[in-house]
């Protein structure tokens, strides 16, 4: 099973459509986890601004400017000045004292806080957002932080929110394979024994497991629907079979009964026997030809073969049939190419090769043509009959080859409608392809046998 | 005639033990090959009919015995369509002549009479001319005369009056013909052996008060002189 097979497998798409559910699952989680944390930290952030606030306005109250300056010193020169920036500056808003260099052009963000642009060490601007309190000396005070600093938080969550999604992609599409393979290779299992099935195999079974699952349920219930069909065919096979068997007894006995009871008729009464014997006669031949049928189908195909001479069975069945061509003033001719070997039963061959003969000398008109051709070809030993008659109209090209069917529905000509359903079992006992053409005009029955080579 | 039949399918055994008395022979029935065997070594029948499968002891067996013990009983072996080698393997072990199910019972019955006949003749010196009333057969010259009188046949003709000849007095039926003249076995649903019989007859026939061949309906020719 290929991998293009498994990608279109009903698990691995539920997979696919799972992976996706779960991918926008882990994204919303994930965006929840982010707006929370981010929220928690700025909270804190925000807290220790106002505690940062609190103390430098208290200090400032006791002590005046010398009181603070140590403290800004100390946070000047912190690792990260970012986190912590302060600004003391005059009433005109000149800068006394602080890690800004000037005071920047305040925006208010309506709950006490301000946003302003801060100038890093590095030369670029980043938003700050931080509080100013005036002081009672008529002074002022913002104390702040940069906004930028919670972004490498937020780089580490969306890298690990990248990694979780990247793994999560990755098993899914593994598991998703692994799945389809376990799925596919039990479905496989019933395809195959289906197909089987289907080309002729009725004795042929689901595969089942001791698993009691579903798919055991299936195959148990697929078996048991098989087993129910198998016994319906083989008594609608043997249905005709036994009523010609069972018909044939008392009707060879009224055919003996009317035999003896001609011996002593009037000369009359002897032409209405004759023709009673007639019917009889056809009806007899009639079952026989059910049960060749019959027995054709159900001997095993393939058993027995031996090597038939094509080529010698062709130019027998013409020189057989010539004389009757003749009668009818057809022109029957033999083309049978030397070296036309098949595997098969000589007398099934025979036959067959004789019902086709026998139709197209009956269904052609006086003064047409009838040609029998076999050769070996490409990969099959083709044998055909071609006749001049006139043909089988396209719809009904598969129909006749069902028992009792006729192309003549008023049934006028004699037969009874089941020599080319012989000549059907004979090719398929032999695995041979019937086809049936139009030969514009007339009828083509082509007979394609397996080459013996590849047998 | 006393007639053994060894079929194990009921409904054949009635077909042919039913056929058979009827043609006022008397008729025993085995339906498995040990019962079979048994009756044909405890008992003297003139003919016996033996399907190729029973159950037990199968058919083919049951003629190799017989014929190991020296009973040179007629024996007609039945058997089933489509098992090809089943003739060869039927006459190898035996048997007189075969058949395929599904058979007409005439046919069962010209050959069962065919097989009786010979029985009966016995053996002597091969012949090298058939006689059949003012028809005269040369089988080494390739010669046919009425009354002296020259017929030019066909070598399939002469092989089709050959075997009619040599059975005269007999129904020969068409699938005989089929398997003794064109060497293919199977029942020939068609008429295409009567075209045969009547080019041959219009040779034969034509312009003379006595017919020889004559049709037998239902079962197939006889030549009678």
């Amino acid at each position: 099973m290929g991998l293009k097979q498994q990608l279109r497998t009903t698990t691995f798409l539920l997979t696919l459509r799972y992976m996706v559910l779960f991918f926008v699952s882990v994204t919303i989680l994930m965006a929840v986890i982010n707006w929370a944390i981010n929220d928690y930290i700025e909270n804190r952030a925000d807290e220790s601004l106002q505690t940062a606030l609190r103390t430098f306005t208290e200090l400032y109250r006791l002590g005046g400017l010398p009181a603070i300056e140590p403290l800004v010193t100390a946070r000047k020169a912190a690792e990260n000045p970012g986190e912590a920036l302060y600004l003391l500056a005059d009433q005109r808003y000149r800068p006394v004292l602080g890690n800004l260099p000037a005071w920047p052009t305040l925006q208010p963000t309506g709950d006490g806080w301000v946003a302003f642009a801060y100038q890093t060490a590095d030369g670029d601007t980043a938003p700050a957002r931080g509080r100013v309190v005036a002081l009672p000396s008529g002074g002022w005070l913002l104390v702040g932080r940069e906004v930028q600093a919670l972004g490498a938080l937020e780089k580490i969550l969306e890298r690990a929110f990248v990694l979780v999604l990247g793994v999560t992609l990755v098993l899914a599409m593994l598991g998703g394979l692994l799945m389809s393979n376990d799925v596919l290779g039990r479905v496989n299992a019933i395809n195959t024994a289906s197909r089987q099935i289907m080309a002729g195999d009725l004795s042929k079974r689901m595969p089942v497991n001791d698993t009691r699952d579903e798919f055991d349920a299936l195959s148990r219930n697929l078996n048991a629907m098989l087993d129910q069909i198998e016994t319906l065919m083989s008594s609608v096979r043997h249905m005709s079979d036994n009523v010609a068997h069972d018909l044939r007894t008392p009707l060879t006995r009224l055919r003996n009964r009317l035999e003896t009871l001609r011996a002593r008729a009037s000369a009359g009464d002897a032409d209405d026997i004759d023709a009673c014997l007639e019917d009889a006669d056809s009806l007899l031949s009639t079952f026989a030809s059910l049960l060749s049928i019959a027995r054709i189908e159900s001997a095993a195909s393939g058993e027995a073969l031996q090597d038939v001479d094509l080529t010698a069975v062709t130019r027998d069945a013409c020189e057989l049939y010539q004389a009757l061509a003749e009668e009818k003033h057809i022109d029957l001719s033999c083309e049978a190419a030397d070296g036309a070997h098949i595997l098969g039963d000589r007398n099934l061959i025979f036959q067959a090769l004789t019902n086709l003969l026998d139709n197209a000398i009956k269904y052609t008109p006086a003064g047409g043509r009838v040609a029998a051709h076999a050769a070996p070809a490409a990969d099959c030993v083709l044998l055909t009959v071609a006749d001049s008659g006139p043909g089988i109209p396209e719809g009904q090209l598969t129909q006749v080859l069902d028992r009792f069917y006729r192309v003549d529905e008023s049934r006028s000509a004699p037969g009874a409608g089941l020599g080319l359903s012989l000549v059907n079992a004979i090719a398929s006992q032999h695995d041979a392809t019937l086809t049936l053409e139009d030969n514009n005009p007339g009828l083509r029955v082509s007979l394609a046998f397996p080459s013996p080579q590849a047998a | 005639m006393r007639i053994l039949v060894i079929e194990d399918d009921a409904s054949v055994a009635e077909f042919l033990c039913g056929g058979l008395r009827e043609a006022g022979h008397v008729v025993d029935h085995a339906d498995n090959g040990k019962d079979g065997l048994f009756l044909a070594t405890t008992e003297s029948y003139d003919a016996m009919i033996v399907d190729r499968m029973l159950p037990g002891v199968d058919g083919l067996s049951v003629v190799r015995t017989l014929r190991a013990s020296d009973n040179d009983t007629p024996v007609i072996i039945l058997s089933a369509l489509g098992q090809v080698d089943d003739r060869v393997k039927g006459l190898q072990a035996g048997g007189d002549d075969y058949l395929t199910k599904p058979f007409a019972f005439s046919e069962l019955a010209a050959r069962l009479e065919a097989l009786l006949r010979r029985q009966r003749g016995g053996g002597g010196a091969p012949e090298t001319t058939l006689t059949v009333g003012p028809l005269e057969m040369d089988l080494l010259r390739r010669e046919v005369r009425r009354d002296g009188e020259m017929i030019e046949l066909q070598p399939r003709d002469f092989q089709l009056l050959e075997y009619l000849m040599r059975h005269a007095g007999q129904v020969v039926t068409r699938t005989m013909l089929l398997e003794k003249v064109w060497d293919y076995h199977f029942d020939p649903q068609t008429n295409v052996i009567d075209v045969h019989i009547s080019r041959l007859r219009s040779k034969i026939d034509k312009g003379q008060a006595q017919a020889l061949i004559q049709t037998v309906r239902g079962a197939g020719y006889k030549i009678d002189g």
